[in-house]
């Protein structure tokens, strides 16, 4: 079984890569390996369709969300994003993030549903730029001290939107 | 009682020959059973041409009668005649909310978290083994249709069902001695069904809305992969809650006739539930029902409901399916253009006003184009028929999801995330704790289900201790915890302290689900007390299950035996040739150990076809990006 996710879905290791074939493998995978094939099997054949069926679900997923694939390919470069030394990230950016913190906690308190969807869109447009600047950082400079400074900020990024999403859900309820 | 059918070695696993899998629609008001015959999936009927058999069960002094004739004594026999088991599934006393206007005497089991039973004139009932009975009757009609042992049933479930409520409708399958293939979520076998019919592909809803559960489920269909982005819901809505808003309605207009009108006893609740459903189902077609009967008492009812009446009573029962749907859609990411159809299934989706308020949610009218009460089941017989291994010419692959949060409670009473909902099953995750304090060596953990922060507003769903955690100051050990879901949305969960290796792990059950003994109890009491009888059928079933994976197996060495180097083979046909003589003997303990020895000879085996075969689906289609290495 192949454990690097780039490999297991025959892809190129790198940020920029081919959503339609990874959609196309992961399903070309999971019609060989889902426990769905296996019903009748021995249990052998049953474990290790379970192994490679999580497997591929749990690389799918990793790839197909930028901040994720990211931060993956960092691992492969023996590098831990989110690890808690590595607290490095520019003061405007700090300032920029308490900002939006402050924002979404007024929003919330407010039930303001359009102001949250209204910085959901913000945050998915900085996601992009980001998004952008990685495929510049990872692929052609190969830069990866730059790189693990803008994962950051995505992940980041991400875990506001999460938060946005949280908080919507709570004041629909 | 007649022995399982046992053919030739290599005969019962033969490729092309056809196994008889079935799909049941395990309803809350209605149950179904499926087949595929002659590449066509259909529902079977009993002896007088129905479909559907009311999911109601009647304890009589001569045994238990199902169906029809049970539903027919409903109002005469309520304390003995269960409707609606469903909804106590996997549920406790303290889940049911107005237990005053349902007519049974439940029983708390144990502790107030274990599942509830009822009181019958056959003793104490789980919701687990009336259900079987349904399921009973079903897998008979079956039998009889399809004329042989069946090889396995689907199963369906509510898509939001939690793992307490489908571990209790795996065990009710158990009891009734069918064998499970899988639990398949409602909507996704709708969407089969649905699919496969139309030819869709895109982004569909699924709109369930049955007599107890409601499901939304948002898929994405793509040449026979059914992909589920997000569903979700809520297990305790239903066209039953319709059903009660108006008999509430007909007891206050009781009440204003006659303010000293008698408390209403047993019977006459269920005659008025029963009325006040047969009300809104003539509703869907008229403007006006007219509800007549007699109470016990001798008490004449005579009240019209009119259509508008019944909106204003139920239409916040509708608006409660509206949340689960924003956010199923939220979860999926999607625009409302994105979606390209909106499937309605159950019954209570007949409900002019229901159609209403999802085609205002959709901006598109919704497909109406199939029988909402038979097509889940027709989806389970399809996938049945797949999972048994009769290859349809197209390939089927659903990839569903996990519909709630799981996760661990750390302290200060808050639970920790390890799964969020809606992840693509099978899933894995691993997260590690450690210890609080100095030279602790026990932790407690507390699993559980649900989407809030706090523990109390979570589900509980197991609670086990890792013990010999060596001592240690405070925060300094790692343990490895590891939750596991299966392909039928079943949780396992293990721990593991890293530095020393000690492990604990369950299959999480107890709080809810049934304990093994319990199902042991059953089993014996349902197949009568001869020992005898026991042995015969764990010994006949221990032996299928030895003879099918020796037909696997060879079948697997004729395809792929080039996989192995001789010795490697050789090992395996020893193994084979041990378990084949043990099963000359009748000794069922024997044959289970040399069944899990050969199934531990052919891992390595197993692993190397799952690669070769990924492979081979992988090769030749982007030799250009193979260029990594």
């Amino acid at each position: 079984m192949n454990e690097n996710y780039f490999e297991l879905f025959t892809l190129k290791q790198c940020f920029v890569i081919d959503l339609t074939a990874l959609e196309s493998h992961y399903r070309q995978i999971q019609s060989e390996a889902h426990p769905d094939r296996f019903v009748t099997a021995s249990s052998s054949e049953k474990l290790k369709s379970m192994q490679l069926a999580t497997l591929a679900n749990e690389a799918y997923q990793t790839l197909k969300k930028p901040a994720t694939r990211a931060k993956y390919l960092l691992t492969l470069n023996h590098i831990d994003a989110t690890q808690e030394t590595n607290t490095s990230m520019p003061a405007d950016f700090l300032m920029q993030q308490m900002e939006w913190r402050e924002a979404l906690e007024d929003y919330k308190v407010a039930k303001d549903v359009d102001g949250l969807e209204n910085l959901m869109k913000e945050m998915q447009q900085m996601a992009s730029a980001l998004t952008n600047e990685l495929n510049h950082l990872f692929d052609e400079k190969n830069d990866l001290t730059s790189a693990t400074a803008t994962t950051r900020k995505l992940i980041f990024i991400d875990k506001v939107c999460e938060d946005i999403h949280k908080a919507i859900t709570q004041i629909e309820d | 009682m007649a022995l399982l059918q046992i053919s030739e070695p290599g005969m019962s696993a033969e490729p092309h020959q056809h196994k008889l899998a079935i799909g049941i629609d395990l309803g809350t008001t209605n149950s179904l059973v499926a087949t595929v015959r002659s590449g066509m999936s259909t529902v079977l009927q009993d002896e007088h041409g129905r479909s559907l058999l009311p999911s109601v069960v009647r304890y009589t002094d001569n045994g238990v009668v199902v169906g029809h004739q049970a539903q027919a004594k409903q109002s005469e026999d309520p304390i003995n005649t269960i409707v609606s088991v469903k909804r106590f599934m996997g549920r406790s006393m303290k889940d049911i909310a107005d237990k005053a206007h349902i007519p049974y005497r439940f029983v708390s089991n144990n502790t107030s978290e274990s599942m509830l039973q009822l009181h019958t004139r056959a003793g104490l009932k789980s919701p687990v083994e009336i259900s079987a009975e349904i399921l009973k009757t079903l897998k008979t009609r079956a039998e009889k249709a399809l004329g042989g042992e069946l090889t396995g049933a689907v199963i369906t479930v509510p898509a939001y069902f939690d793992d307490a409520q489908r571990q209790a409708t795996k065990d009710a399958a158990r009891l009734a001695g069918l064998h499970v293939l899988r639990l398949l979520n409602e909507p996704t076998a709708a969407a089969v069904a649905y699919g496969l019919d139309n030819a869709a592909e895109g982004v569909y809803v699924i709109y369930d809305l049955g007599g107890g559960t409601f499901d939304v489920s948002i898929l994405h269909l793509s040449k026979g992969v059914f992909e589920v982005l997000a569903t979700n819901g809520d297990s305790a809505l239903g066209g039953d809650d319709f059903d009660h808003r108006i008999y509430c309605w007909v007891l206050d207009q009781i009440r204003e006739q006659n303010p000293n009108k008698n408390p209403l006893n047993e019977e006459d609740t269920r005659l008025l539930l029963t009325k006040a459903r047969q009300a809104k189902e003539w509703l869907t077609d008229n403007d006006e029902a007219q509800i007549i009967g007699k109470l016990s008492d001798g008490y004449p009812i005579d009240v019209i409901l009119s259509a508008d009446t019944l909106i204003e009573l139920t239409q916040n029962l509708v608006n409660k399916t509206l949340s689960p749907m924003r956010k199923a859609m939220r979860d999926a990411g999607l625009a409302l253009s994105e979606i390209k159809g909106v499937v309605m299934v159950g019954g209570a989706t007949r409900m002019p006003h229901v159609r209403h308020a999802v085609q205002d949610f959709f901006q598109q009218e919704p497909l109406t184009n199939l029988d909402p009460d038979k097509v889940v089941a027709l989806g389970a017989a399809i996938q049945a028929n797949v999972l048994a291994g009769n290859r349809s010419d197209e390939d089927l692959l659903l990839l569903d999801v996990t519909p709630l949060s799981l996760g661990l409670e750390t302290m200060g009473g808050l639970v920790e995330r390890v799964i969020p909902r809606n992840s693509t099953l099978p899933v894995a995750r691993a997260q590690d704790f450690t210890t609080f304090k100095d030279g602790q060596t026990a932790m407690s953990i507390h699993v559980l289900q649900g989407e809030r922060d706090l523990v109390s507003a979570c589900r509980s769903l197991a609670r086990f201790e890792l013990r010999g955690i060596p001592p240690m100051v405070a925060g300094a050990a790692r343990i490895r915890i590891t939750f596991q879901v299966d392909a039928d949305g079943l949780l396992s969960v293990s721990a593991r302290e890293e530095t020393k290796g000690i492990e604990a792990s369950i299959t999480v059950k107890p709080s809810y689900g049934l304990s093994e003994d319990e199902i042991t109890d059953m089993l014996k009491s349902s197949f009568g007390s001869a020992e005898a009888e026991k042995l015969a059928r764990a010994l006949a079933e221990a032996k299928v299950d030895a003879m099918s994976i020796i037909s696997a197996i060879n079948i697997a060495l004729v395809q792929d035996g080039q996989l192995l180097s001789d010795p490697e083979k050789d090992e395996i046909q020893h193994s084979i040739q041990s378990l084949e003589q043990i099963l000359n003997t009748e000794d069922s303990h024997a044959v289970h150990a040399a069944t899990a020895a050969l199934n531990e000879a052919t891992g390595n085996f197993a692993a190397k076809r799952m690669d070769a075969s990924v492979s081979r689906a992988l090769a030749g289609k982007n030799i250009d990006e193979v260029d990594f290495k």
